[in-house]
């Protein structure tokens, strides 16, 4: 699994903190093919250790693609070129000897850089705290197989609840809407009896917060999609919009 | 010596945890609200005890410091959770759980909080269900399961290759809604850097805020740790970038003892070390063993591809050393007996990698067949590699996994010092010497949603614990130390980067203190760590100020502790004079070259007091095995 090393010119967004003015630092490395994408930068950031420079700081903590700690867009693209992987999953042979890279953190309102590429997602964990649950308490609940589920439904609820909070669909989007994310988990409940209870009221709760948020509108462009590392589908905007439409008509609970 | 008191609950093994609830004193359901709870860490263990006190009526400061609850490494768990609902009518029970539980670590855990686990394995099934987590179904709509790690009977519950994800979310959206309502104060970017004890008890936490890298003093009625293992002392392992001994330790450095810190689960399927940059290691499912057969060369240093290697100079050692388990022996036993092969020089090409080959599945059952059981696995091993391993045979070795060992709790989950809980992989408790597949993800949400909830009420009637102010001088004390250790760290201004020593840590330990101990590896080992202890001090280089983002100083504390751990889980190994699960001491095997336990000395967990770096006392806590009668383990 051994090959010549890349050389590599890296374009790295360096900014030292939120209310700092960043630009584009010019860095060259030279890596094996066999390295991921943050094994590149974790070289880079001990050569500057080393140097008595500062690291770049950027996120990164399971490296296989499930925590959702990680992303960078690189050369435009939130989690790089290759299809539904994250960043940290993401290799040097997919790259060519002499490229140049452009690396930079997601960008959207709602998520303002903390430094480099470290940005501030907690708008996802505000509207997640305002419904993104059923509302039961731990014991007195009934035995898991008195609620059958259909095959089918209970694996689109596993599609929808495969989303792992990493906002590169917000980095894709041009209007940084956070639809994607939400109606992921809307749908998740909507699809379940266990969800029915609250499924109005629910929706009409995320939808809020995520306005307030900072995040944008929808306009369809499925951008978002193209770049989910998980494969999460459009579908689910459709469902939550028909949801929230829904409730405006029969919730007794009306806040928008 | 100290005494261990276990306070397990009189009675037979199946009366104790009801006769215990009872037992125990309740708080005032008006009461609850004047209590103030510290939990550290979110992951299953953290999120799950987190949710349950704030529900409960509790005020829950909750810390961790991730960005969200949601990134804590129990997400990436892949293959199941474990319970004893016996759906698929195959003989199972409360009683067969934890019955094989037991035997599964090799005698070395206690039985009563086994018995107790095995217990409420099924009401976490149903809570989890309830919270609308996607588990795998059967086409009547009814819960699926699947046999997992050479269990005997399908216990094992799963949702796709996520189930730790799912669970997670279950357990996160639980603690969300806790937020919501206000009953939680979730801080998250916090790490926790130092354990405040007042008067004999835990009084309160010292963190770092990760973004403004500001010390900052948090007081409550109790502390509970919910904050993982300790894997990445070896550097490479399977846990995450993040993962950490930080608050373990410094707990442990303030008093509570560290039981079994030997006891590691080093993980057969793997994918093997690419080179020198290395983050981490990534586990490949072991369900690949169930159709994956396991071989190397019969040649040393065989240079030929594996496609030029014929039959007959082929080794399928698991299968010829173990012909009854063959391919899916024990991760303890598969493990060893990969570095035994590659320690004769029979590895891929005379390097640290065996084969696991599917070109049997395929040509029995059909690629396709291979494709819908594997689609996922083959697809995430060739991303990572580049290489098909339709054609080409995937290349495995073993890695650092899960570490049994953790803070001693007695039955209630409190440590010696009074007032504070650990929880999860951060304890040492119900594993024993060996996990079993698909048991960690159960022990974190017995402790978090079933156990906690019920012994913490019962301390803080009893016990009384008062919530002291900040200032405190314990507090000032702790935040002081915290504070000098930070500027030692920043100004020592020295040629060795942080991950540079790192690494060789864990070189000392994944040769030294890994797969196989012996007694000059282990001497050798604790002389090496020491002396790299003092370079770390002499000429660690961390740059950046203490009082912003600082990733590098993060990770500088971090591995002043494992430089601390290291040592210690050495002079543990070199104690346990006998081999047991994850702890195989070279001296003590039979002749066929399986684990010797000596259940006459060592029937005992080992705790470990700190005194200071590098001199620990060694109490010990006798395990009496009333149910399950010690035997030997045998998988031939």
């Amino acid at each position: 699994m051994s090959a010549e090393n890349l050389k590599l010119k890296l374009k790295i967004w360096r900014q030292k903190g939120p209310n700092s003015a960043g630009s584009f630092s010019k860095y060259e490395v030279a890596v094996s093919p066999d390295t991921s994408f943050l094994e590149m930068l974790d070289e880079l950031n001990d050569s500057l250790e080393r140097k008595g420079e500062i690291p770049i700081a950027f996120e990164s903590d399971c490296r296989e693609g499930i925590c959702g700690a990680c992303g960078l867009v690189i050369n435009g693209q939130p989690h790089g070129p290759v299809p539904l992987i994250t960043t940290c999953q993401l290799h040097m042979r997919n790259f060519k000897n002499g490229d140049t890279i452009w690396i930079e953190p997601f960008r959207a309102k709602a998520f303002p850089v903390l430094k480099d590429l470290m940005v501030d997602r907690t708008g996802f964990e505000k509207i997640q705290q305002a419904g993104g649950f059923i509302s039961i308490n731990t014991g007195g609940v009934p035995d898991a197989n008195e609620i059958a589920i259909p095959k089918d439904i209970s694996s689109l609820a596993m599609d929808a609840a495969a989303c792992i909070g990493c906002g590169a669909c917000v980095a894709a989007c041009k209007n940084a809407s956070a639809m994607l994310f939400v109606s992921a988990k809307v749908s998740q409940y909507a699809l379940l009896p266990q969800g029915q209870p609250e499924r109005y009221e629910r929706v009409q709760k995320m939808v809020k917060v995520m306005d307030e948020q900072g995040f944008g509108s929808c306009t369809n462009t499925y951008a978002c999609e193209a770049e989910c590392p998980k494969g999460i589908s459009v579908t689910n905007i459709a469902r939550m919009n028909r949801d929230y439409m829904k409730a405006k008509i029969i919730s007794k609970n009306v806040e928008v | 010596m100290a005494v261990l008191n276990s306070k397990i609950p009189e009675g037979n093994i199946s009366e104790k945890w009801t006769n215990h609830k009872f037992n125990m004193k309740l708080v005032n359901p008006a009461n609850k609200r004047k209590y103030d709870i510290i939990v550290v860490g979110t992951g299953l263990a953290g999120a799950s005890a987190a949710a349950t006190l704030a529900e409960l009526g509790y005020n829950v400061h909750a810390y961790t410091f991730h960005d969200s609850a949601r990134r804590a490494h129990s997400i990436a768990a892949q293959g199941g959770i474990n319970a004893a609902k016996n759906y698929q009518n195959d003989g199972d029970s409360v009683y067969r759980l934890f019955y094989d539980t037991v035997k599964g670590g090799d005698f070395r855990a206690r039985e009563a909080n086994v018995h107790r686990l095995a217990e409420v394995s099924n009401n976490i099934i149903d809570q989890c269900v309830a919270q609308g987590v996607p588990f795998a179904r059967e086409y009547g709509g009814l819960l699926d399961n699947r046999s997992f790690g050479g269990a005997q009977v399908s216990r094992t519950f799963y949702a796709r290759g996520q189930t730790g994800q799912q669970l997670l979310l279950g357990a996160y959206s639980a603690m969300n809604r806790q937020v919501g309502l206000g009953k939680i104060k979730l801080h998250t970017r916090k790490e926790m850097v130092e354990l405040v004890v007042v008067n004999g008890k835990a009084a309160g936490i010292i963190t770092r805020d990760l973004v403004s890298g500001a010390i900052e003093k948090h007081s409550a009625h109790a502390v509970v740790l919910a904050t993982g293992g300790y894997a990445n002392v070896y550097f490479l392992s399977t846990n995450a970038m993040n993962c950490n001994v930080t608050a373990i330790w410094r707990a442990h450095k303030k008093g509570a003892y560290f039981a079994n810190p030997c006891y590691t689960q080093i993980h057969p399927t793997c994918l093997p070390v690419h080179g020198e940059h290395q983050s981490k290691l990534t586990l490949m499912s072991e369900s690949l063993r169930n159709d994956g057969r396991v071989w190397v060369s019969k040649k040393k240093n065989d240079m030929r591809a594996p496609a030029d290697i014929p039959e007959d100079e082929r080794d399928y050692y698991l299968e010829r050393k173990y012909p009854s388990f063959g391919n899916l022996s024990p991760r303890d036993i598969s493990s060893r007996s990969a570095k035994e092969v590659v320690d004769e020089g029979r590895g891929v090409k005379g390097g640290e990698a065996v084969y696991l080959d599917f070109e049997d599945a395929i040509k029995r059952l059909g690629k396709k067949a291979i494709e819908e059981k594997y689609g996922n696995l083959f697809e995430m091993y060739e991303t990572i590699t580049g290489e098909n391993p339709y054609t080409v045979p995937m290349q495995i070795y073993p890695a650092p996994h899960y570490t049994m060992g953790g803070l001693w709790v007695d039955y209630n989950l409190m440590s010696n010092l009074p007032g504070l809980f650990v929880l999860g992989e951060a304890n040492f408790s119900d594993h024993g010497a060996n996990r079993l597949g698909a048991s960690a993800l159960m022990q974190g949400l017995a402790d978090g949603y079933f156990v906690i909830p019920y012994t913490i009420g019962n301390y803080l009637v009893a016990d009384k614990p008062e919530k002291h102010s900040t200032d405190h001088k314990e507090f000032e004390e702790a935040s002081n130390s915290i504070k000098e250790i930070t500027a030692k760290l920043l100004s020592t201004n020295g040629d060795k980067t942080v991950d540079e020593i790192h690494k060789k840590l864990g070189r000392i330990m994944w040769n030294k203190v890994g797969m196989a101990r012996n007694e000059k590896g282990l001497n050798e080992a604790i002389n090496e760590i020491a002396e790299l202890r003092d370079e770390f001090w002499k000429s660690v280089k961390v740059t950046g100020q203490a009082e912003e983002l600082n990733q590098n100083l993060e990770r500088a504390g971090r591995v002043a502790d494992y430089l601390e751990l290291g040592e210690l889980m050495a002079r543990d190994a070199l104690n346990r004079k006998e081999s047991c699960g994850g702890h195989f001491r070279e001296e003590y095997q039979t002749e066929e070259g399986e684990a010797l336990r000596d259940d006459e000395n060592f029937t005992h967990v080992a705790a470990w007091e700190f005194e200071k770096a590098g001199k620990w006392n060694r109490h010990t806590e006798e395990l009496n095995f009333e149910y399950v009668k010690l035997a030997t383990r045998s998988y031939k």
